[in-house]
């Protein structure tokens, strides 16, 4: 029981070690460079959470993905697309409703409903892809990162959806983004531990074809991870668009790519099987924090961008090493 | 032969084509109550091709199987377990992510109430239904709790074997289950065969080991280039007899040669 405790507990608190490390040396360098605090800054650590929720939630998502050793690169487009949709269902009377003239003023939990649903179908899509045809899930989710994008271009014809109704927007207002992403973290946190769901999703990344053998219906299983991931993607739209009170084709740009990053700086193994949405929630922050210090610190958009490159590869090729010790 | 006991497992005419290659020409194989058999031949003989249809892996081209006294046609692994035969593969079919628990009961976990995928396991009972079972076959394990990826060989084919014996209740094959393992731990799994023997399990082995087989099981049925080509009891014949009909030629093996 000992051994287990002790060799447990590296890939976890390595993982919360990078983060206060990172933060730490931002807090250096704060002191260095500009002369005052990057973490006694009660504004600052408020925008790194609101800031990093979007992204959680989309995470939270293609980490499931990723145990089932698949990817799914389309998380930033289907929440633009469901923000787009989400968006037309919530428009307020006396607005600049350009969309649905006839319906305004709609129940919340209508576009809710709409944009959870769109992000539902959109994974579906990626997940029967996927599953029925053998093609590697990099394909077809490709294919719907750049076709989710052109239907949220199209759906409202390049133009942002404005005049949401004030119980829509409220989703996205104050602590709300953090709260749904903390909700949605914890939920699939005990999902993929406690029930039936998460050992299958396990065992499907760890071995699909002993899942097979066993009878576990694989297909099916992965149909529904890429479902609950496009779902996710939806309800980030949702919170996306409602905080920024309104609905606009090019919301989430890249927000796929910073979701998979922060999986796998999080210890999701990329080869499947391995992964625990606690680390993910650490790796969207030390994404959170990265940006927020080099803005902090003055450095240019660009340099982040490549530092950021860098850690993915890094935390990588440190997931590949740990494999290799195993093996 | 004790003609008496009844019939537990019966194909006929089984045949099996991955393409225009045919792997299994019309098998017919019949096993009887408690009784254990081997299944050898060469390499692509059809061992592995005949155990996958009868295990639901693999659906058979044409032929008839029956199971326990009915005929059946398994659609899935599911279905060949539900129906009581458990099947240890060559690649084993563990999740090396999971614990030894967690792949006993891997496509049958222990709930608290069923809420379809999203019911919650019940890890208490399946922990103490996973320390039952391999006691059952005298393997010790440090813990149960540590993911299989980081066990032994031995190790891990016991928890596939007692996976088997878990859930067994008519039958059980066993595909090259030693194959890969030291000569202290063929001897453990050699005694959870001879313990499933006296159990009155059903068994199906299949092996290269030719001492082992003569040691272990009563049958032996023969395989080459797809079809059951010799049926013998295996205190009736010898090696010779054994590796002539494997491969086809009259040659002059030693008696306890053990065939690779």
């Amino acid at each position: 029981m000992n051994t287990t405790a002790i060799r447990k507990l590296p890939q976890e608190a390595s993982i919360l070690m990078v983060l206060v490390g990172i933060a730490a040396l931002f807090e250096i360098l704060g002191w260095i460079f500009i002369g005052q605090s990057f973490l006694a800054n009660s504004k600052r650590l408020v925008i790194i959470v609101l800031q990093v929720s979007i992204i959680g939630i989309i995470a939270v998502g293609v980490t499931q993905v990723i145990i089932t050793s698949g990817i799914d690169l389309s998380g930033g487009s289907v929440a633009a697309l469901s923000a787009m949709v989400a968006a037309s269902f919530a428009q307020a009377s006396g607005g600049f409703s350009i969309f649905y003239p006839g319906i305004v003023d709609l129940p919340v939990i209508v576009p809710l409903l709409v944009g959870i649903g769109v992000g539902l179908l959109a994974g579906s899509i990626n997940g029967a892809i996927t599953a029925y045809t053998g093609v590697p899930p990099f394909i077809p989710t490709l294919g719907m990162l750049v076709a989710a994008r052109g239907l949220a271009v199209l759906y409202a014809e390049g133009q942002p959806i404005f005049g949401l109704t004030e119980q829509y927007t409220a989703i996205g207002q104050g602590i709300n983004p953090v709260l749904i992403f903390l909700g949605v973290a914890l939920l699939f946190h005990v999902l993929l531990k406690h029930t039936v769901y998460g050992r299958r999703t396990y065992a499907i990344g760890s071995n699909e074809e002993a899942a097979r053998i066993v009878g576990i219906k694989v297909n099916r299983h992965k149909v529904l991870v890429y479902a609950i991931a496009g779902g996710l993607a939806g309800l980030a739209g949702i919170v996306m668009s409602a905080r920024a009170t309104m609905g606009q084709p090019g919301m989430g740009f890249m927000y796929e790519l910073d979701a998979i990053s922060a999986a796998v700086i999080g210890g999701t193994s990329l080869f499947g099987g391995k992964g625990k949405i606690s680390g993910t929630v650490i790796g969207v922050f030390i994404l959170g924090v990265i940006t927020s210090g080099f803005t902090f610190l003055r450095i240019d958009f660009y340099y982040q961008e490549i530092a950021k490159g860098m850690i993915i590869v890094a935390a990588v090729i440190a997931d590949q090493r740990r494999q290799a010790r195993k093996a | 032969m004790n003609d008496a006991r009844k019939i537990v497992l019966r194909t006929q005419g089984l045949c099996k084509n991955y393409g225009g290659v045919q792997a299994l020409k019309g098998a017919d194989f019949e096993l009887r109550e408690g009784e254990h058999i081997a299944i050898v031949g060469d390499n692509g003989a059809g061992k592995s091709t005949f155990v996958r249809q009868i295990t639901g892996v693999e659906q058979p081209s044409s032929g008839q199987m029956f199971f326990d006294g009915k005929e059946v046609s398994f659609k899935s692994p599911l279905d060949a377990r539900e129906a009581g035969i458990e099947a240890v593969f060559q690649n084993l079919a563990l999740a090396n992510d999971l614990d030894v628990p967690a792949n006993i009961f891997l496509g049958r976990e222990e709930v608290y109430f069923n809420l379809g995928p999203f019911s919650f396991l019940n890890e208490k009972k399946m922990l103490a239904k996973a320390k039952e079972g391999l006691e059952k076959t005298a393997v010790k394990i440090p813990n149960l709790r540590n993911a299989i990826g980081n066990m032994s060989g031995g190790q891990r084919q016991c928890v596939a074997i007692s996976r088997s014996a878990a859930f067994a209740s008519k039958l059980i094959i066993m595909d090259e289950p030693t194959a890969a393992l030291g000569v202290q731990e063929t001897t453990q799994v050699e005694n959870i065969i001879r313990r499933l023997k006296k159990q009155g399990i059903p068994l199906i082995l299949i092996s290269h080991n030719l001492r082992q087989v003569f040691n272990l099981v009563d049958r032996i049925f023969v395989f080459r280039r797809g079809e059951i080509v010799g049926v013998v009891d295996a205190d009736k014949t010898d090696g010779n007899e054994i590796v002539s009909l494997i491969t086809g030629v009259k040659t002059g093996v030693h008696e306890n040669a053990s065939y690779i």
